[in-house]
């Protein structure tokens, strides 16, 4: 840490040196990430643009309230929130390692190095599981030809609409095949899923809607369906970012430990992929706001 | 041959003193050193990590203030005015941006730069002010459109927001 002492009057522009005091591989790497911010700034407003187009957007507590090995239980924001500590633990540690660096600690560049890679690891291991749980999601809403139906969240499929008045949804009900029937009532007897599933099966479309109205289910409207595109594509894009850090991480680790820096006589690149890092997690501030906060 | 002699000695004489200088500097400089003709004024990183530890704290902190609004919107849902849930959501906007300007100003060590560099990186970024405000009241604009039926019958949108009301528990 600490700033650079220079003296004052110092004529940057007069030529015979960089006006800029920095190498050309960092002054290339902030202009690469500065093109990612605006690659990255224009994916977000678009999602802005289109979720401002419209009424009805998912509600993010809806959406994202479940935690691993928590069964239902209803915890919005938890799980992101593990998340975004995770990431900017991971930075904590990045930064040590370039402070390591500096004081050309090769041991301790090693220890933090291999500190980040685990914690962009984890993160990755976070985003797997939410992701799986979106997709293999199980949510009961209505279709536009009026009938209930049980959906994944996926790029194609949002049933994250408005809530279904009970009249609407005796409506429709009575409109839906007896399969969907069956695979809604099989919803409701979470744990026991394939002995339930067998004894829904049994049963005439009436018991079955006797039996689905009783239960106080929630169902939905289904909602715009550019939610899944751009939630997927954006935390994709960011995953993506995240995994090629990681890669980039684990490659200086290696040259670290060979001790290609110290012979180098500077711990330079850690600064640069410590700039990428710091990037992954300065970007996972602005997706954590628009997808999960507001 | 006269000539030759002092400049071979003068020119043994310098391998000499700049060897004594790789040794001099092996020995005082524990810290890094950039033979780079970029870099005309070495940063001076002689400091702990009392900053980095306390920039932790401050993302932490910001973080769990966010969250807590957060559960404020959730909680609060339908019993808040909209005017209080978007300056709610502009509050969660404006820590984001505080969160990001300790990542970049101190983990990322622009802070640490000289002027002309950091300019021509927060610079451009003005350009998200218009970006942002121009897309985003386009998206109104749309919304709108979508319930006036394109402006052609504007007292529908007093029933469309209503009828929005009704079905969003």
């Amino acid at each position: 840490m600490g700033s650079t002492t220079i003296p004052a009057g110092t004529k940057w522009w007069n030529g015979g040196k960089s006006p800029f005091n920095v190498s050309y591989g960092k002054v290339m790497m902030w202009y690469f990430l500065m093109s990612d911010a605006f690659t990255f700034g224009a994916f977000l407003i678009s999602y802005g643009t289109i979720r401002f187009s419209v009424n009805n957007w998912a509600d993010p507590n809806h959406v994202f309230n479940s935690f691993p090995f928590a069964g239902h239980a209803n915890l919005p924001l938890a799980f992101v929130s593990l998340m975004t500590f995770i990431l900017i633990f991971s930075s904590v540690t990045m930064v040590l390692a370039v402070h390591e660096g500096h004081h050309m600690n090769k041991k301790g560049v090693e220890k933090y190095m291999i500190m980040t890679i685990i914690g962009g690891a984890a993160f990755l291991g976070c985003q797997a599981w939410e992701w799986t749980h979106l997709l293999t999601g199980e949510h009961v809403a209505m279709l536009g030809d009026g009938t209930l139906s049980v959906l994944p969240t996926t790029v194609k499929m949002n049933p994250w609409g408005a809530d279904l008045s009970h009249t609407e949804m005796m409506a429709a009900l009575q409109k839906t095949s007896h399969e969907q029937l069956v695979a809604i009532a099989s919803t409701l007897h979470h744990g026991a899923e394939a002995a339930g599933h067998h004894t829904a099966s049994t049963l005439t479309n009436q018991q079955l809607i006797e039996q689905i109205s009783a239960s106080g289910l929630h169902a939905t409207h289904t909602g715009p369906i550019a939610f899944g595109g751009y939630f997927f594509g954006i935390t994709g894009f960011h995953g993506f970012h995240v995994f090629s850090g990681v890669i980039i991480n684990i490659v200086m680790y290696l040259k670290t430990k060979l001790g290609h820096f110290e012979q180098r006589g500077h711990y330079e690149m850690i600064e640069k992929a410590g700039l990428y890092w710091h990037f992954v997690d300065l970007v996972w501030v602005f997706v954590f706001l628009c997808f999960y906060l507001v | 041959m006269g000539v030759c002699i002092p400049l071979l000695l003068s020119g043994l004489i310098k391998i000499q003193k700049l060897k004594f200088k790789k040794f001099k500097f092996k020995n005082i400089m524990s810290a890094q050193h950039f033979d780079n003709p970029e870099i005309t004024f070495q940063p001076d990183h002689s400091g702990g990590t009392g900053k980095i530890w306390k920039i932790f704290w401050v993302l932490s902190i910001l973080t769990i203030v966010e969250l807590a609004l957060g559960y404020f919107l959730y909680l609060q849902t339908g019993k808040i005015s909209n005017a209080v849930g978007l300056s709610t959501k502009i509050a969660i906007a404006l820590l984001t941006l505080a969160k990001a300007y300790y990542i970049v100003s101190v983990f990322m060590h622009l802070g640490d730069e000289i002027r002309n560099f950091i300019m021509t990186i927060i610079v451009p970024l003005v350009l998200f002010v218009w970006f942002i405000i121009a897309f985003l009241a386009d998206g109104n604009s749309w919304k709108n459109l979508r319930n006036t039926n394109a402006g052609s019958t504007p007292n529908k949108i007093e029933q469309v927001q209503k009828a929005g009301e009704a079905t969003h528990h």
